[in-house]
């Protein structure tokens, strides 16, 4: 059984002052059991029972309005969702009582301190630190040496380990993570996914969103979104096997002309910039890495570095996003 | 009652409600506390305010510059005159020929106030028993024109005193005092029942808006929104402690206005505490209602700094009578809280009266309270939008 379900939700946004359409936020529909996988105008959104759920896209994909309409937050236009079964306008309140949600700010009380807000947010929820410590025990052991420290004067890490405390103590069986690892070092990114694992192995369904690919393979489950629409949507696995393109990675002396001219070459089909390379795909089987070394050098280009690679998840989005723009 | 059933659908034992309040009540009070400005506003503000305006507006008047029309050049005008003259408020400019010499001696000379006496003053006074004295003065600034002719109407009376008791005839002299420029002044000016109105409605509902809005901006409202607490228990306990706040505010602001500022307090305490109590209310529940409508501190703040306050200290009859403003101010007066509040705290504090004097101001405010507390309670918003 699911526990998040969700089917041809959408929420538009409209400027309030000129009544303009400012663009959608969110549009979720189709059919859920398009067994292919293919994009069309199909698809829905289901998540498991003790699964990491990965919504995984660029700013501005609609990521917090999802979670605000899963959370209850927000009234779709239209659509409908459910969550742990209850649907998210009618029962809201039965939902209310038993999610975690963190929001994608840092939103606990900035004066009081790392013990007072666990304190403040147990209440909230009828429970008491004592009750459910077990849960939160393995997060809450690396913050509860500056218990006595207001959580304002906290690192950004130990910020949101504060929060994930807050959110985990009275026992959810979803918890929403809105950019849990935004602003935070790579070592405590590292450090909150192993985890969001244990909770997993507790049997709590996670549903997290990201903006950083890296991520997604950490998943159970992503699903790529972009300008409130799913891209699509597969384990990280699937994703990576079901690129089917030639994937070269290109460097030279001069990055920025090297970008342009690789746009030129008619055999080459996208380019972007991946971290200190360009990725391109082959379009033109005939196209070989020597004879494109060759085109580069004899446009000025010095130390021209061209190997095969493997896709990540995010060359998928890219090829999967940039035919959209 | 339908709505408030709403937050009811599966009710949680009571201790545990209960304990979710006090922590929360907790929570509220040290983020008064911890914030060094809050507390300042809050504790301190009052006591400045009460000692600037009970100074600043300083009701002493002395050596006050009169002038005198007397056509009678009688024994009873030169006996009022020389009353006069040996108070320390009053000093002699001159005597006037005309009574169209009045007004510009006010306008060049300075002259605070203009003692005119009929004619035939004396012989009036022993035969008919009646005579007559105007005092004209100065309108414009209309706290010091009531004080003047007060302190004026006071020596006469002193000296009519004095010849009863000398000559035991039935005199009667009747001050007729005139407010040259603001003839229609009235009421007892006293400030610091208008203090009192306008602090509360500071502390209570700028301070109430804010703290809500504060959650909505630091985005923990969403976190409060997602669970299973009351928004009636979150609101409560936003409320709390600002009324615990206003009530030491309202206890400070009445001791130091009856043991430095000297004003008495003539009726009685437990009515003066009853109007304050309801007056909070209504404060708390305006706050509560401005908290509803804004997401952002600083509207919050703007809201009722700007759009409540102005009114609150110019329409409600603090700084200037309301007889005296124009009929359209005088509508809207009746909507501003403060009015009320300032007219039962007089009615309380200043002419001693009981409570069947407050018995309308009380109705109304109450009204007010219930009002904006259910409009409130209405419009808060159990989502983001």
């Amino acid at each position: 059984m699911s526990v998040i379900e969700s089917k041809n939700l959408s929420k538009n946004y409209f400027s309030a002052k000129s009544g303009k359409f400012a663009g959608i936020g969110l549009r979720l529909s189709g059919d859920p059991k398009s067994p292919s996988g293919d994009l069309g105008d199909g698809l829905c959104f289901e998540v498991d029972k003790g699964e990491i759920y990965g919504i995984i896209g660029p700013d501005g994909a609609g990521k917090t309005t999802l979670f605000r309409i899963l959370t209850t937050l927000l009234l779709p236009d239209s659509g409908t969702a459910t969550v742990d079964g209850f649907d998210v306008v009618k029962d809201f309140k039965k939902i209310r009582s038993r999610v975690g949600y963190m929001p994608g700010r840092f939103s606990l009380y900035q004066d009081l301190t790392v013990e007072e807000n666990l304190k403040v947010f147990a209440s909230i929820f009828n429970t008491t630190i004592e009750e459910n410590y077990h849960l939160i025990k393995d997060i809450y052991q690396h913050i509860e040496p500056f218990k006595t420290r207001r959580a304002g004067a906290l690192s950004g890490g130990m910020k949101q380990k504060l929060a994930l405390s807050c959110a985990l103590i009275h026992k959810p069986s979803v918890l929403f993570l809105d950019e849990p690892t935004t602003g935070v070092d790579p070592v405590s990114r590292k450090e909150f996914w192993e985890m969001l694992k244990k909770l997993k192995s507790e049997g709590i369904t996670i549903l997290v969103s990201t903006p950083y690919m890296d991520e997604a393979s950490l998943c159970d489950r992503i699903a790529l979104i972009q300008n409130g629409e799913f891209l699509t949507i597969d384990s990280p696995q699937n994703i990576v096997n079901k690129f089917n393109k030639i994937l070269w990675s290109v460097h030279s002396n001069n990055m920025s002309k090297l970008l342009n001219d690789l746009r030129s070459h008619a055999g080459v089909g996208v380019c972007y910039a991946f971290g200190d390379t360009h990725h391109i795909t082959v379009v033109d089987e005939k196209l070989t890495i020597n004879t494109l070394s060759d085109f580069l050098q004899e446009k000025d280009h010095k130390d021209v570095v061209i190997s095969k690679i493997e896709a990540t998840v995010e060359d998928c989005f890219m090829e999967l996003a940039i035919p959209k723009n | 009652m339908k709505f408030f059933n709403r937050w009811h659908e599966k009710q949680p034992e009571k201790p545990i409600r209960m304990r979710q309040f006090i922590v929360f009540t907790q929570k509220e009070f040290k983020h008064i506390f911890r914030d060094r400005w809050t507390t300042l506003i809050l504790l301190v503000l009052p006591i400045l305010m009460i000692i600037l305006f009970g100074f600043g507006i300083n009701t002493e008047i002395k050596n006050t510059k009169f002038a005198v029309y007397d056509p009678s050049h009688d024994v009873a005008t030169q006996g009022i005159v020389n009353k006069l003259l040996t108070s320390e408020y009053f000093t002699l400019s001159e005597f006037v020929n005309t009574p169209n010499e009045i007004e510009n001696i006010f306008k060049e000379k300075g002259i605070g106030l203009v003692v005119v006496f009929s004619e035939k003053f004396y012989e009036n006074l022993l035969h008919t028993g009646d005579a007559q004295v105007q005092l004209i003065t100065d309108g414009t600034d209309p706290n010091t024109a009531s004080i003047l002719t007060a302190y004026a109407s006071n020596l006469i009376f002193s000296y009519q005193q004095d010849l009863i008791s000398a000559q035991d005839i039935p005199y009667q002299i009747k001050p007729e005092i005139k407010l040259l420029y603001n003839p229609t002044l009235k009421g007892v000016y006293s400030t610091v029942p208008g203090i009192i109105g306008v602090i509360l409605i500071l502390i209570c509902a700028m301070m109430t808006s804010i703290s809500i809005a504060r959650e909505k901006e630091q985005g923990t409202m969403e976190i409060l929104l997602v669970s299973p607490m009351k928004p009636i228990v979150l609101i409560l306990a936003k409320v709390v402690p600002f009324f615990c706040i206003s009530i030491v505010n309202l206890v400070t602001i009445l001791l130091l206005s009856v043991f430095v500022l000297e004003v008495p307090i003539v009726g009685s305490l437990f009515l003066l505490i009853l109007v304050s109590l309801l007056y909070i209310f209504v404060a708390l529940s305006i706050g509560l209602l401005i908290s509803s409508v804004v997401d952002k501190q600083m509207v919050a703040l703007l809201i009722s700094g700007m759009a409540l306050m102005l009114p609150f200290v110019y329409l409600s009859g603090m700084m200037f009578p309301i007889e005296s403003m124009p009929i359209v101010l005088q509508w809207i007066s009746n909507i501003i809280p403060a009015k009320w509040f300032i007219i039962a705290m007089r009615n309380i504090m200043i002419k001693g009266l009981g409570f069947s004097s407050i018995v309308k101001e009380v109705a109304i405010l109450s009204f007010m309270a219930l009002f904006f507390i259910m409009l409130s309670l209405k419009k808060f918003k159990l989502r983001l939008e």
